[in-house]
């Protein structure tokens, strides 16, 4: 099986874009990456792309040409730009195509999601009676997992405050006003004990990433970064997920302690070797646990790697450079492919302000969503 | 007695002994107890699966505060919103039930408290009040 290499990068900027459909922000977003790889939409042999609330991925073919091509619209709720990454990487790996293309955008209306019951095979009355929200979900899971360990709830203001400060230093970010720790703290609660500016917010926003053998790589790119693994996992009986009306009294390894053991085994990676991380911080309580669900620490050690600094840009474990979620908004179509633009551009050593001192050589990415799906890569130099 | 036929849904409970319980489903195959009902085995996916009773009595394994108010198609989006808590309540280490939590007291909640099994009307935004099953604090646990 051949190596797969990531040659362009393209990104719509994230937040509001007024005037600005999700389909041409995913446009823009696919030209800007296939001018980064020197190549045109006619040069591209697959695509797989993801929308939630703008349309289907493929009617970008109007705007960027009816060349025939293999196109796959994804639908996988929050992970759905990870599984457009997973479903590239693999067309390349297996053999059936040299150069592809994985391509996410969206456009939200303001405020929180709203999603039907029936699409996720609950009856009605979870909505009607209230349950049907993913922030209750995000706030049941940090209370009960501040409980299990004993930890400071005021870790949480201090990750949203680290991920506005880094969205300030990002360009294409949408909130890039840093803000204290205690502003966030004392902001209006939404669930306890999470408040309005621990949660990200549905945004717009799109991504392309070009892909191709990493063989031929050195064709389109001067410094190509090595897709090493990119694994998809959905939950098992006994993971707490989001829109569950009941769950086991004993609790399981979640989606995304299996797909991140699984990316690390592919790739042949510790998580140890990682010197910059993008983890799905949908709210701040997300980045703490799944610091630990990825591996990338122990339970507990995240207090200290928070209070020294270690998970700032200058840190040993560099986590969400690019502000996250949390400064960016989530598109669902582009969330995760946001990630891994991220560390295209921290891996090329093309980050700006924001660049990870140091060189860094791996980097790791973790997306996750509703109803309990989570999509990890490893990437190297 | 509890009109069960007026109830939000009334699949999701059932009377035993003349008092209201929620009904899941219990795996004869490998014992997992799921809420709501369903036709086979979320564990081990056999169809060997048959309606079961709850028990009322539990204790609250995690809570929130629902704080603004919910889109439709929650009854109370508007005028009629009030905040009010969710949990996930453990029944005798059988399954933990997703519930809206009725307290007097939103700040009195606590991981581990008992709860029990009741009936809450929510006021709508139009028409009649909705009926659902919920938890209360049982009186005189402080824990």
């Amino acid at each position: 099986m051949t190596d797969v290499a990531i040659v362009g990068a393209g990104i719509h900027p994230f937040g509001r874009t007024p005037g600005v459909s999700g389909r041409q922000q995913g446009a823009f977003a696919a030209r800007a990456a296939l001018a980064d790889a020197g190549i045109g939409w006619s040069d591209i042999q697959f695509a797989f792309g993801g929308s939630d609330s703008a349309g289907n991925a493929d009617a970008l073919v109007a705007d960027l040409g009816l060349s025939g091509i293999e196109f796959v619209n994804v639908s996988n709720g929050c992970a759905t730009g990870g599984s457009a990454l997973a479903m590239a990487e693999r067309s390349i790996r297996s053999g059936a195509y040299d150069v592809g293309i994985a391509i996410g955008f969206d456009k939200h209306p303001p405020g929180a999601f709203n999603a039907e019951p029936a699409q996720y095979g609950i009856g009605d009355w979870y909505g009607e009676t209230g349950m049907m929200l993913t922030t209750q979900f995000f706030a049941m899971k940090i209370q009960r997992y501040l409980h299990e360990h004993d930890m400071d709830p005021s870790l949480l203001s201090l990750i949203a405050a680290k991920a506005y400060r880094n969205g300030a230093l990002n360009p294409n970010a949408w909130r890039r006003t840093p803000m204290s720790a205690d502003e966030i703290a004392s902001s209006a609660m939404v669930s306890d004990p999470l408040t309005k500016y621990m949660f990200c917010s549905p945004a717009e926003g799109a991504v392309a990433l070009v892909l191709c053998r990493a063989d031929i790589a050195h064709r389109f790119a001067p410094k190509p970064v090595i897709l090493r693994s990119c694994v998809l996992r959905s939950r098992r009986y006994g993971t707490f997920e989001v829109f569950s009306p009941s769950l086991a009294p004993e609790r399981t390894a979640g989606p995304s302690t299996d797909a991140a053991l699984a990316a690390f085994e592919q790739a042949g990676i510790g998580p140890s070797e990682v010197r910059v991380a993008q983890i799905q911080d949908t709210e701040s309580g997300a980045e703490l646990m799944h610091m630990v669900e990825t591996g990338l620490c122990a339970h507990g050690e995240q207090a200290g790697l928070i209070l020294d600094g270690e998970t700032e840009i200058g840190g040993r474990l560099p986590i969400n450079t690019d502000g996250g979620c949390l400064a960016n908004g989530e598109p669902i179509g582009a969330s995760g492919l946001r990630q891994v633009h991220e560390n295209v551009l921290q891996l090329r050593g093309t980050a700006g302000a924001r660049q990870v001192p140091g060189e860094p050589r791996v980097g790791f990415t973790h997306v996750y969503g509703a109803p309990g799906i989570s999509a990890c890569t490893v990437m190297t130099t | 007695m509890t009109d069960v036929a007026a109830l939000v849904d009334p699949s999701l409970v059932t009377i035993v002994d003349g008092e209201l319980a929620l009904v899941g489903s219990a795996c004869g195959t490998c014992a997992t107890v799921t809420f709501p009902n369903q036709t086979s085995c979320p564990r081990c996916t056999g169809a060997d699966v048959a309606p079961h009773a709850l028990p009322r009595d539990g204790t609250l394994w995690a809570f929130t505060v629902q704080r603004f108010a919910p889109k439709a198609p929650y009854v109370a989006s508007g005028a009629a919103f009030v905040p009010y808590a969710v949990g996930y309540v453990n029944l005798g280490d059988e399954v933990l039930v997703e519930s809206r939590l009725v307290t007097d007291d939103l700040a009195s909640l606590r991981i581990g408290q008992a709860v029990r099994l009741v009936v809450e009307a929510i006021p709508a935004d139009e028409g009649e009040a909705i009926t659902t099953f919920a938890f209360t604090p049982v009186r005189g646990d402080e824990r």
